[in-house]
């Protein structure tokens, strides 16, 4: 061998310049499962700083990497095989999708050769998840993966951000790549809007001006622009009221006498009366989705609405807006703070007081152990200052209305998908993304076993992680619905056979404990809440058969709130589900 | 699920009366012309088809050709239904990242055409009366075999619905038409 030859450097594999270019991108932690398709990348993976996280199933690997990108801010990476590695992803994809989270889903794929002619462990996964994904590529040539990787993170960051996928087929991740790093993105047909139009800002802030009940509805866009403290100034400035969707929760603090908490379903009755009693009603990153308005011929009917989105698909789709602002909230809160003037919303401030006052939150004291008192102790035990991720179901609302979220990107629960399992895994991403904080699984007996498997990576990966177990031993939202909607008849809400949760996490080497008397509560909390020498496991037996108040049943009007369970027995509802 | 118009009650009327006026109101109509330049990349058609049929809509018409630019393709789309959710749809199109832009034609100053090739059954003396509709249309007999002819014609949609209707379905062998291509006129974007 020749001096010149040994100097030349060997030119990386497909593989190996991906694994660069998610380094330029600044990737800590891959989410992943190996598997045939994926070899070439988890090779390449060896000789990597960036970290791998194993996990047990391609699907908490999907919501680890949405609860590090929705804590953090960053994009979160998962890398899984072809076939049914790809397909477990779907559901996170979906997750990450409809709440608009950034997410870079690697896939491996057999090879091109074989592209379609059922090939093991084949799946069309860019046609499976065309609907779940902002943008998708099926990577032909090593050449293009330095362009795609840059484009794939750059529109999942931006404008309403949102899950990109790579299919890497294994010809493409093991042969040569020789292209350059890129730079510099073109793409004419993605634009994002930044500072909103300034005719649209002018006309909201003289709308705002002249409200007399004016309320600033936020949502999860608020989070992700983290526009905050500009709707903080907006709302003291105009003296108005907030009230925040499950999503955007957090934005601005619910602590904060001018923000009267979550609106929606099973928001706080007050919220939900001052948006039913609104004359102007401004969307900041927020889309009126149906658990918002009830029924939508009779929302608001008599308020002015403005809305500001990032999505300009968002105008329109649901409520018709007055006033559409296409921009980042921030950027355009800014503009108009110093166009408006203060309101005269003496009175209006005043009748909201008077229901915050009316209408508190409630839950029995008594009974046995309440899923809402547990809740209500985990708030004051961490003090509103941990980060709280959350299932679906009931004990997602229960933990929406008594842990009050107090700072931004502190609050992660799967808002337009509902996805059961979730929490969990959500809640081991937000650890590894934010390890100095304390991060609590809010989860319930039914959901935590779709994804319960991942105590393992857990505890291998030592994360101080704290998992709450709200076990009625029922699918509790389902339950609920058909004890009021269906004559009571139980259909497929039972989870009889529920194992002992504390021994499933000790046969994982995971500390665990149980709740069962309401006087154990505080004392087992901070227990769990101090403990940091792994992740940690709460069990609280709670009483079989509770509901969710107050509630608007769905396709009612916000009108039809019900604060406490009826005498008689309700209509099916008509919304959709 | 349509998007309601707000219903104008009285204190929402005198708030927008106040306030100063930003765009003025869009037009409604049935049967909708979609013209949309977008990025030559794979999966870009199905992404495109996806804004419709996940909402249950019917394409009338889907035209995919070159356009002047190297790398992008032109899609003329006509279909048919509610203005709200048409307007809402080209929105979702035009956030497609291959999408470069989506604009509807419907009631634009635009150019429109289509071409059509109809091959019918003629012998002996039917042969005559097909040839005397090709002629008032102006269609070209391009095949000429002894038992059919195939004829090409081109024109507004409608003429070409016109130009179909007077043959009876036993006498049309075959129909293939190109779908509605537009372009917007003089120098305005298509």
């Amino acid at each position: 061998m020749t001096r010149e030859m040994a100097m030349e450097p060997r030119v990386p594999t497909g593989a190996e310049k991906l694994i660069q270019c998610l380094e330029r991108e600044g990737v800590e932690y891959i989410f992943g499962y190996s598997g045939g398709a994926a070899m070439p990348i988890f090779d390449a993976l060896v000789d990597s700083d960036i970290k791998l996280i194993l996990v047990r199933h391609e699907q908490g690997a999907a919501h680890m990497a949405d609860g590090y990108a929705r804590a953090t801010g960053k994009p979160g990476v998962v890398l899984v095989t072809s076939g049914p590695g790809a397909t477990n992803t779907v559901t996170g994809l979906l997750t990450a999708h409809m709440d608009s989270v950034p997410m870079i889903v690697l896939t491996g794929q057999t090879i091109t050769s074989m592209l379609g002619k059922d090939g093991f462990q084949e799946a069309d996964v860019t046609g499976i998840t065309y609907a779940v994904v902002k943008h998708s590529y099926l990577l032909k040539s090593a050449s293009d993966i330095p362009r795609a990787t840059r484009e794939a993170f750059h529109i999942a960051t931006s404008g309403r951000p949102g899950p990109v996928l790579i299919d890497l087929p294994k010809d493409v991740t093991q042969g040569p790549c020789d292209a350059p790093f890129v730079d510099e993105i073109h793409l004419p047909g993605y634009t994002v809007p930044t500072h909103g139009d300034a005719a649209a800002i002018r006309r909201a802030a003289d709308l705002l001006t002249n409200a007399k009940r004016p309320i600033l509805y936020v949502g999860h866009g608020a989070v992700i622009s983290g526009a905050g403290k500009a709707v903080i100034r907006l709302a003291e400035k105009l003296r108005a009221p907030i009230v925040n969707t499950l999503l955007g929760k957090g934005a601005v603090s619910e602590a904060l006498p001018c923000n009267l908490g979550m609106l929606g379903m099973h928001g706080t009755a007050y919220a939900n009366k001052a948006v039913d009693h609104c004359d102007l009603i401004m969307a900041i990153g927020a889309r009126w989705d149906d658990r918002i308005t009830g029924k939508l011929d009779e929302f608001c009917v008599d308020a002015v609405k403005i809305h500001i989105d990032i999505d300009p698909a968002e105008f329109g789709k649901m409520v018709k807006p007055d006033v559409a602002i296409a921009g980042d909230a921030r950027l355009v809160l800014e503009e108009m703070i110093p166009l408006v003037s203060p309101a005269d919303t003496k009175a209006w401030l005043d009748q909201c007081e008077v229901w915050r006052q009316r209408y508190p939150l409630r839950y029995a004291k008594q009974g046995g152990l309440r899923a809402q008192h547990v809740l209500d102790r985990l708030h004051a035990v961490t003090r509103g200052d941990a980060i709280i991720t959350t299932d679906v179901g009931q004990h997602q609302m229960w933990a929406a209305q008594f842990c009050l979220s107090t700072t931004n990107r502190h609050w992660i629960s799967s808002g337009g998908a509902g996805t059961m399992g979730f929490g969990f895994p959500a809640a081991l991403g937000a650890q590894l993304g934010c390890p100095d904080k304390k991060v609590w699984a809010v989860v319930g007996d039914g959901g935590f076993q779709m994804t319960q498997a991942e105590l393992a990576t857990a505890a291998i990966q030592k994360l101080p992680a704290k998992c709450l177990i709200i076990n009625n031993n029922f699918l509790g939202m389902v339950r609920q619905w058909q004890e009021l909607f269906f004559d009571n008849r139980l259909s497929g809400v039972d989870l009889v056979g529920n194992p002992d949760f504390v021994k499933l996490a000790e046969a994982y080497g995971v500390k665990a404990w149980r709740i069962r008397r309401p006087a154990d509560v505080d004392k087992i909390l901070a227990k769990a809440h101090a403990y940091d020498e792994g992740p940690c496991v709460v069990v609280a037996e709670v009483v079989k058969e509770d509901n969710v108040f107050p509630m608007i049943p769905a396709g009612a009007p916000l009108s039809g709130m019900i604060i406490e369970k009826p005498k008689e027995q309700m209509a099916k509802p008509t919304g959709s589900t | 699920m349509s998007s309601p118009t707000p219903m104008e009650t009285p204190s929402r009327r005198r708030a927008l009366a106040r306030a100063t006026p930003m765009t003025p109101a869009t037009q409604s109509a049935d049967l909708h012309t979609i013209s949309l330049l977008v990025r030559d990349a794979p999966g870009v058609l199905v992404r495109v088809a996806m804004v419709f049929s996940r909402r249950g809509y019917n394409i009338e018409s889907l035209v995919v050709s070159p356009s002047a630019q190297a790398g992008f393709s032109r899609m003329t789309v006509t279909c048919s239904g509610d203005v709200a959710i048409l307007e809402q749809m080209i929105r979702q199109l035009s956030k497609l990242v291959d999408v470069v832009h989506a604009l509807d034609h419907t009631t634009s100053d635009r150019y429109e055409t289509e071409i059509a090739l109809i091959k019918v059954r003629c012998e002996g003396a039917t042969r005559r009366d097909v040839l005397e509709i090709a002629e008032h249309f102006n269609a070209k007999v391009v095949d000429y075999a002894p038992e059919s002819v195939i004829l090409r014609v081109y024109g507004s949609s409608e003429k070409l619905d016109a130009m179909v209707s007077l043959f009876s379905p036993e006498q049309i062998v075959d129909l293939v038409r190109s779908g509605k291509i537009v372009m917007a006129r003089a120098l305005e974007m298509t």
